[in-house]
């Protein structure tokens, strides 16, 4: 690992102030996935401003009939919030679905959606990956390679990885939204939908966030009621990245919402598809995964999708 | 990419680089910038490290504390051989700066029991067999000590069926949720026997 400096903010202006004073530092919370990756020598920051003592670790109720979502909340406690448990179930079964007890108990709401995509080849240091070193071209297109995780829809020539979180998938199905800070002052509101980027021709960007700019929360609208179910299929039982999860949102009229991890670089869903839901599983794939370039590797995703979702709208009938 | 200062080589100079015991609160981060100092509670001793920023608290437990119980496996959060908990909750410490967790309250196994005198967990993976090689052992009964809390706490799981009813401990529900203990030697049949022992015991 190379060495950094190591500073503790004790509030937001104050991490952002020195951020933007200590050009190449990045935030750590959890650690759980930047400290991987120091590890690997994938991500070498000359500085870490360490967040814990922001104080963001709070769910509050907003005025709209949603929740204030604090940053450093961790999944644990996001997961077994009883306003979330009860308004939210689709969020607490995402999160339980992902990772491990002891991953969940340190990753927080911010940083489990900054998680790098994850490509097996972004992880190798010794193969090309335009994402770690960009230009350096795409293991995953050469010919042979390992294509079972990668994406099938969203990808790029430059970039195929997945975005790993199932938060996320949870999140963007109802339309939660990222809150920042950045050095001048300014505020955001994110809407889930635009945070994570496609990788086009620039994969090293995974999100919309500027340097130095902080996620503070994530909020939530006013409940959607409805059945809400998730189900990430994956290669053992527990503790596996998906190789396809879904997410639905389904109201007694028929109507509702579908968004899918594993596929692609970020939370997968269309307005188009969630309007095809009263005429079934096939119908809402073919609007989502229209434009799909899948691999021999991966083709399996859109049957698999296509059924998984017919699958759970058996069950939430 | 330039090095922002010079690496030093050889055992020597790792010993130089890594940690001694540190009397002056905060001298040496003034001095240099990629070292800090930290007090850990570990076990209910306060420790007053000056660390490379760089050591994790698993390498801080193990390599400037001498506590060895805690074992590293994969080094990356995959195989649970480090799970300690920090004010008390479970976490992989290979994950984790510790220079992060001034002030924080560490259990390692060497805090569970001792060999005169084993805690109730450590017992029943006698009783039940638990373990072959015992690497993985240490990390599989604070994570099994740590589930039966956690399902206590109403924190629900993959499995929960009901989100909304108290989480029962169940058989599924503790497989579940030592998802994140690897053994390669395949003791888990014996490793739930052992953690049901001990949760019956205390129901």
């Amino acid at each position: 690992m190379k060495p950094f400096s190591y500073h503790r903010a004790s509030d937001a202006a104050q991490a952002v102030a020195r951020a933007a004073e200590l050009p190449g530092a990045r935030f750590i919370a959890g650690g759980t996935n930047l400290l991987d990756l120091m590890k690997l020598g994938i991500e070498a920051p000359a500085h870490l401003i360490d967040v814990n003592g922001l104080g963001l670790d709070q769910i509050t109720e907003t005025p709209a009939g949603g929740l204030r979502i604090g940053t450093l909340v961790s999944n644990t406690a996001l997961s077994a919030d009883d306003r979330v448990r009860r308004d939210y179930p689709l969020l607490t079964r995402a999160i339980a679905a992902g990772a491990s007890g002891q991953l969940r108990n340190k990753a927080t709401t911010g940083g489990n959606l900054l998680q790098r995509t994850r490509c097996p080849y972004f992880y190798d240091t010794a193969m090309p990956c335009n994402k770690r070193l960009p230009g350096s071209g795409c293991a995953a297109s050469t010919p042979g390679a390992v294509t079972r995780p990668l994406g099938v829809i969203g990808t790029s020539q430059a970039c195929l990885a997945t975005h790993p979180s199932d938060m996320a998938v949870a999140l963007r199905a109802l339309d939660a939204e990222v809150g920042t800070l950045s050095a001048d002052g300014a505020r955001r509101e994110i809407p889930l939908e635009s945070f994570h980027r496609l990788p086009g021709a620039m994969p090293e960007h995974d999100t919309v966030l500027r340097p130095g700019e902080l996620i503070t929360h994530v909020t939530l609208p006013a409940p959607v009621g409805g059945r809400q179910l998730y189900h990430k299929v994956r290669d053992r039982a527990s503790y596996a990245f998906a190789l396809v999860s879904v997410a639905l949102i389904l109201q007694p009229d028929g109507t509702g919402r579908v968004a899918l991890g594993g596929v692609a670089p970020k939370p997968w869903r269309r307005p188009e598809a969630d309007a095809a839901l009263p005429r079934g599983a096939g119908a809402v794939m073919e609007r989502l995964l229209e434009g799909a370039r899948p691999l021999s590797g991966n083709a399996f995703k859109i049957p698999l999708a296509t059924r998984t979702l017919a699958a759970l709208l058996k069950e939430a009938a | 990419m330039a090095i922002p200062h010079p690496v030093p080589f050889g055992p020597l100079a790792r010993r130089a680089a890594f940690a001694t015991p540190d009397a002056g609160r905060g001298a040496a981060p003034a001095e240099d910038p990629y070292r800090s100092s930290v007090t850990l509670t570990v076990n209910g001793t306060p420790h007053r490290l000056t660390l490379d920023n760089r050591t994790t608290l698993l390498d801080a437990l193990r390599e400037h504390l001498h506590l060895t119980g805690s074992k590293k496996g994969c080094d990356h959060g995959q195989c649970g051989a480090c799970t300690c908990t920090v004010n008390g909750t479970r976490i992989n410490t290979c994950l984790s700066l510790a220079v992060m967790h001034d002030g924080d309250r560490i259990e390692t196994i060497e805090g569970l029991g001792s060999a005169q005198a084993l805690s109730p967990m450590q017992q029943a993976f006698v009783a039940r067999d638990g373990f072959q090689c015992g690497y993985c052992t240490p990390g599989q009964i604070q994570s099994a000590c740590a589930v039966l809390e956690e399902i206590r706490a109403n924190i629900p799981s993959h499995v929960t069926a009901d989100l909304t009813a108290p989480v029962q401990i169940t058989e599924a529900e503790i497989r579940e949720r030592m998802s994140g203990n690897l053994c390669r030697c395949g003791a888990y049949a014996n490793i739930l026997a052992a953690i049901r022992d001990v949760a019956e015991a205390q129901a």
